[in-house]
């Protein structure tokens, strides 16, 4: 398996959460959060929405697509960064 | 809503270990397994500790397979929403018991490894153990969970810390978190033998650095430097009752594993009290909690944002005062108790003193 971080993050790159991260809703704290060992990230709304798509079948550039379909507006920088970030803590991953 | 919302609770199912390590983080004053909390009590504080708002649980000891209730235990923690993480020795995990967990919904297993050299790290367990572990590991990577090996370095394992991190990746880890001693409880009554040297500690820096690059989108590793080596003292578990509990054996909740070594404080039961209220009210959560209790130099420190004056219970150990600044700190003069720690001559090391349940046999 290799991380996103270590090559280029592409168009066609095909990135999914880590086999050991796991997204639930938080009823105590009314938001979205990634578990995996040892950790948790709060997510506000954009967030749990681009790492729903990472589901290891969505390119990024699909990601982009939809959220910029569904939030009709230029999302390809803040999905970009967020992506990077994410897979910067190894949080997502590309197969 | 309470001000500070937990995320993480360490429940210590029971202090009975197969292994003897004399850093052991359970305190000198070990529970009897006669004192230990019922399925039902450990159930009710799972169902309570989601509703306050913890993600993670540790479901640790002592030997947590230990508990017969096990199984019982994960289950109801993945049906209350915990992501769980069983903190292991690996002995007793067998087969059944890995398949059994995997159905119950664990997600996490640890298991600790005590040196890459089979004769050293039976040495330090006190007990055979080696196999085991590796046959355990064979077994959680098998079965798909995530798989993290832990190791707690010291003077006798840490010029092997390349071989250890080999290791790890050769039992197939996710990730490895490699600790070096924390100096209080049993790791404070064994200090002379486990304290490594300055030398040791910067080469393994420089092994650690090189292995995380190596290893980077295989293996995550997570090196903690050993404290008395450093200018700063830890940020323990994020401040005092801002994100951390720990539950031991017989009920008592405590901010962090180590809290019971502090003789000042008294703690609240889950038999007695509901986790919400303890976390809330309990006189030993209040404390610590915040920066009011501070002295200086902490109170009009700039680091008190970043490191809360570090750890109380090293404080106390240290200066007889948990409100002291931790006094690993260089800008307290208390940090000369450390220095002199670090000059004490360590030229024949002496014996461990192993963790042992009082009225266990002594001998190793």
């Amino acid at each position: 398996m290799r991380v996103i971080a270590q090559m280029r993050l592409d168009a066609g790159s095909v990135p999914e959460l880590w086999r050991m991260a796991r997204l639930q809703f938080d009823s105590v704290r009314q938001q979205k959060v990634l578990l995996y060992p040892e950790g948790a990230v709060l997510l506000n709304d954009t967030g749990a929405a681009i790492l729903e798509l990472c589901n290891g079948k969505n390119t990024v550039e699909d990601i982009i697509e939809i959220l910029a379909e569904r939030y009709q507006a230029d999302v390809r920088p803040d999905v970009t960064e967020y992506l990077e970030l994410m897979a910067e803590r190894e949080l997502i991953r590309a197969g | 809503m309470p001000a500070e919302i937990p995320t993480t609770l360490l429940a210590e199912l029971t202090h009975r270990c197969p292994l003897h390590c004399p850093y052991c983080s359970n305190p000198l004053d070990l529970i009897r397994a006669e004192s230990e909390l019922a399925t039902d009590d450990w159930k009710r504080v799972f169902t309570q500790a989601r509703a306050l708002g913890v993600l993670q649980l540790g479901l640790s000891g002592g030997e947590p397979l230990l508990r017969k209730d096990l199984e019982e235990l994960a289950a109801h923690a993945r049906s209350e929403g915990l992501y769980s993480t069983l903190v292991t020795s690996g002995l007793g995990l067998t087969r059944t018991r890995v398949e059994r967990l995997k159905e119950a919904g664990l997600e996490h297993i640890q298991i600790s490894i005590q040196d890459s050299d089979p004769e050293i790290a039976e040495r330090i367990a006190g007990v055979k153990s080696v196999r085991h572990k590796q046959a355990a590991a064979a077994i959680v990577r098998e079965l798909g969970f995530a798989f993290t090996i832990n190791v707690v370095l010291h003077r006798a394992n840490l010029d092997r810390l390349g071989e250890i991190i080999d290791l790890a990746a050769d039992l197939g880890a996710d990730r490895v978190e490699l600790a070096n001693t924390q100096y209080y409880g049993w790791g404070l009554e064994n200090r002379s033998a486990l304290m490594p040297s300055r030398e040791q500690v910067e080469r393994s820096r420089e092994v650690a650095e090189r292995a995380i690059q190596r290893y980077r989108g295989q293996m995550q590793i997570t090196y903690v430097l050993p404290d008395y080596y450093e200018a700063h003292p830890k940020a323990c578990y994020g401040g005092w009752g801002k994100l951390y509990l720990v539950i031991t054996p017989n009920g008592m909740v405590l901010p962090c594993h180590g809290a019971t070594s502090i003789t000042t404080l008294t703690f609240d039961d889950v038999r007695k009290h509901s986790l919400a209220w303890i976390w809330e009210e309990s006189s030993a959560f209040k404390a610590f909690r915040g920066d009011e209790w501070m002295k200086e130099p902490c109170r009009s420190c700039p680091r008190k944002a970043v490191d809360f004056g570090g750890c109380r219970c090293q404080a106390f150990a240290l200066t007889g005062d948990a409100a002291n600044a931790d006094p690993v700190c260089t800008l307290t003069p208390l940090r000369r108790i450390v220095d002199e720690a670090l000059g004490e001559p360590a030229e024949v090391l002496p014996e461990y003193t192993y963790r042992y349940i009082a009225g266990q046999p002594q001998s190793v």
